[in-house]
């Protein structure tokens, strides 16, 4: 580690001294929609409305979007835009002491990539599976036997499936090429590319759905309401749970993003945008989803109730069945998993920009240089791990965990922390009203302060409760010990860790030309 | 589909199209500020 000031090194060394840019606002809306727009709004917001009250959880979720979902990512365009850092040097600059809340955010995205990146690769073998319909008639056998070689033992192996293999690999190649190009040649021209790609082919999946006999019945339990559910406690929750893990708040992704923009942005005006772009997906996957799904009910005779389902279980074994039942249903597949697969790449390079902008930051490295120092191992550690006949287990317990004990519970430390130990959310208004057409005032210190710590906090310890009661699915003591509550505790230990390592001399952190930024701009408007 | 599945599905477009419609009109009223590409410090 070079002890030479960022000021005397060779021009040829080190990082450039300014800080990547997105080119405008636009491109940084359709960055942050394509980050928030993943498989999540595609098989989980379907199956959560329909569970939690069916037409009348719109009512809730309207109300968590507004009251906690985009105050929390007004929150993070804050912290990033005013500190302009990635997430351990925006929470280092706002107070020293917060910068392993930015490190636990950093290793909870490493832990999403490594098995984000398998659901990528899955969605892609199933794209080219559609056209053959390669499954054959038992949807659900071809997965679990073929395809994953599921092993009946929970461990960890290294018995590889190459049929997984190097589709993973593929991924990961492709998701470290675009993050080696930048911000602007990499992450904003794919977001250009997919996002457009993946609304159009979503619109004629749904028009393709709605088509299908049965359709409707599939939407009239989709929006049928249940008012009485709005009465049920764990309906509201799911309805905050949805918009916050959709949203992608709170985990490092939307500091990093607008930590790379131009000072003068509207950055409210935009976070409306990116919110309801967010849901306005989600309705359409919504519909789009249960016309199938009424389809495929209507097709084999029974209730919507009894073929309704989410997450890999609704993409790789139920939409298979419909795919092989439907008219066209090639065409049905290729759209269904190639949106997966545009939702989710989109999805994964901005989780595991996270990572390479705060080592980039911290050790004073290059793009390029970042990009692998973090991609490699990174890439590794998910061929290693998942492409194997156990590693459909481990996905499911690393998923499980991180987003219990990873995200929710760093949202609520760091909700806390900004709100009643820095004590930083009148100066972080006050930055977001400097450039901002929507401006932040009492109502939205109250919901960031109030609302969603409550919210945050009743989701942790529900969690915790119902998990260290009840375990965790058939999975083996050990295992869950392990790679559940293992590794959320390790995430910590692990920021504290590096939050311990001193900045390079050559960092972010020592550029001068980043150092306080806006302190000056106020007097001078 | 029955009559109050379909207010409900026009409801939950309405409020969340409509929302981003609002956002992007918005939007649209504040136009991106013209910025000299000079480093922080010399603004």
């Amino acid at each position: 580690m070079s002890n030479s000031r960022a000021a005397n090194r060779p021009a040829s060394a080190g990082p450039s001294p300014e800080r990547e840019t997105w080119s405008s606002r636009k491109v940084f809306i359709i960055a942050a929609i394509g980050s928030a727009v993943g498989l999540g709004n595609i098989w989980r917001f379907p199956y959560i409305a329909y569970e939690n009250g069916g037409g009348a959880f719109i009512v809730p979720y309207l109300v968590a979007l507004l009251s906690a979902g985009i105050p929390l990512l007004f929150l993070d365009y804050a912290v990033g835009h005013k500190f302009l850092g990635s997430a351990p040097l925006a929470f280092r600059r706002l107070h020293p002491r917060a910068e392993a809340l930015g490190w636990w955010q950093v290793a909870i995205c490493f832990v999403i990539a490594i098995y984000y990146a398998v659901i990528v690769a899955w969605a892609g073998s199933y794209t080219v599976f559609s056209v053959t319909k390669e499954w054959g008639d038992d949807p659900a056998g071809f997965f679990s036997s073929e395809f994953l070689q599921v092993s009946e033992e929970i461990t960890i192996g290294f018995d590889f499936v190459p049929g997984v293999l190097l589709p993973l690999l593929l991924v990961w190649i492709f998701t470290l090429f675009v993050l080696a190009k930048g911000v602007h040649k990499g992450i904003a021209r794919s977001s250009l590319i997919f996002l457009p790609l993946l609304l159009v082919m979503f619109l004629v999946l749904v028009v393709q759905s709605l088509l299908l006999p049965g359709a409707g019945t599939g939407l009239d339990a989709l929006f049928t309401p249940n008012w009485a559910a709005l009465g049920d406690t764990s309906v509201w929750i799911a309805a905050y749970g949805q918009i916050f893990f959709s949203l992608s708040v709170a985990f490092g992704i939307m500091i990093t993003y607008a930590s790379y923009l131009k000072k003068k942005t509207d950055l409210t005006g935009s976070g409306f945008v990116v919110g309801f772009a967010n849901s306005g997906f989600e309705i359409l996957a919504g519909i789009g989803v249960f016309a199938a799904l009424g389809f495929m009910a209507t097709a084999s005779g029974t209730g919507v109730d009894e073929v309704a389902t989410s997450g890999i279980g609704l993409a790789f074994i139920a939409f298979p069945a419909i795919i092989s039942q439907a008219p066209a249903g090639a065409l049905l597949g290729v759209l269904f998993f190639g949106s997966l697969v545009f939702a989710g790449f989109t999805s994964l390079i901005s989780i595991v920009e996270v990572i390479i902008a705060a080592v980039k930051d911290k050790m004073g490295y290059g793009r390029v240089k970042a990009t692998m120092v973090v991609g490699l191992p990174m890439a590794l550690i998910s061929l290693l791990l998942f492409p194997t006949t156990t590693g459909l287990n481990l996905l499911d317990v690393s998923d499980a965990f991180v987003n219990s004990f990873g995200i929710v519970a760093v949202a609520f430390v760091a909700v806390v922390m900004l709100a009643y130990v820095f004590r930083v959310l009148p100066q972080l208004s006050d930055h977001v009203n400097l450039t901002s057409s929507f401006k932040l005032g009492t109502a939205w210190r109250v919901m960031v302060s109030i609302i969603a710590p409550i919210v945050l906090g009743f989701m942790l310890i529900t969690e915790l409760i119902s998990k260290a009661q009840e375990g965790y699915g058939e999975m083996p003591t050990w295992f869950v010990g392990v790679f559940g509550w293992g590794m959320s505790v390790a995430l910590i230990a692990v920021a504290f860790l590096l939050s311990l390592i001193p900045w390079s001399a050559r960092s972010a952190a020592e550029n001068p030309s980043e150092e306080a930024p806006l302190a000056n701009w106020k007097e001078t408007e | 589909m029955s009559a109050i599945a379909i207010v409900m599905l026009l409801i939950s477009i309405v409020t969340v199209w409509g929302g981003l419609v609002l956002a992007l009109l918005n939007l649209r009223h504040h136009p991106e500020a013209e910025e000299p590409e000079l480093p922080a410090r010399e603004l």
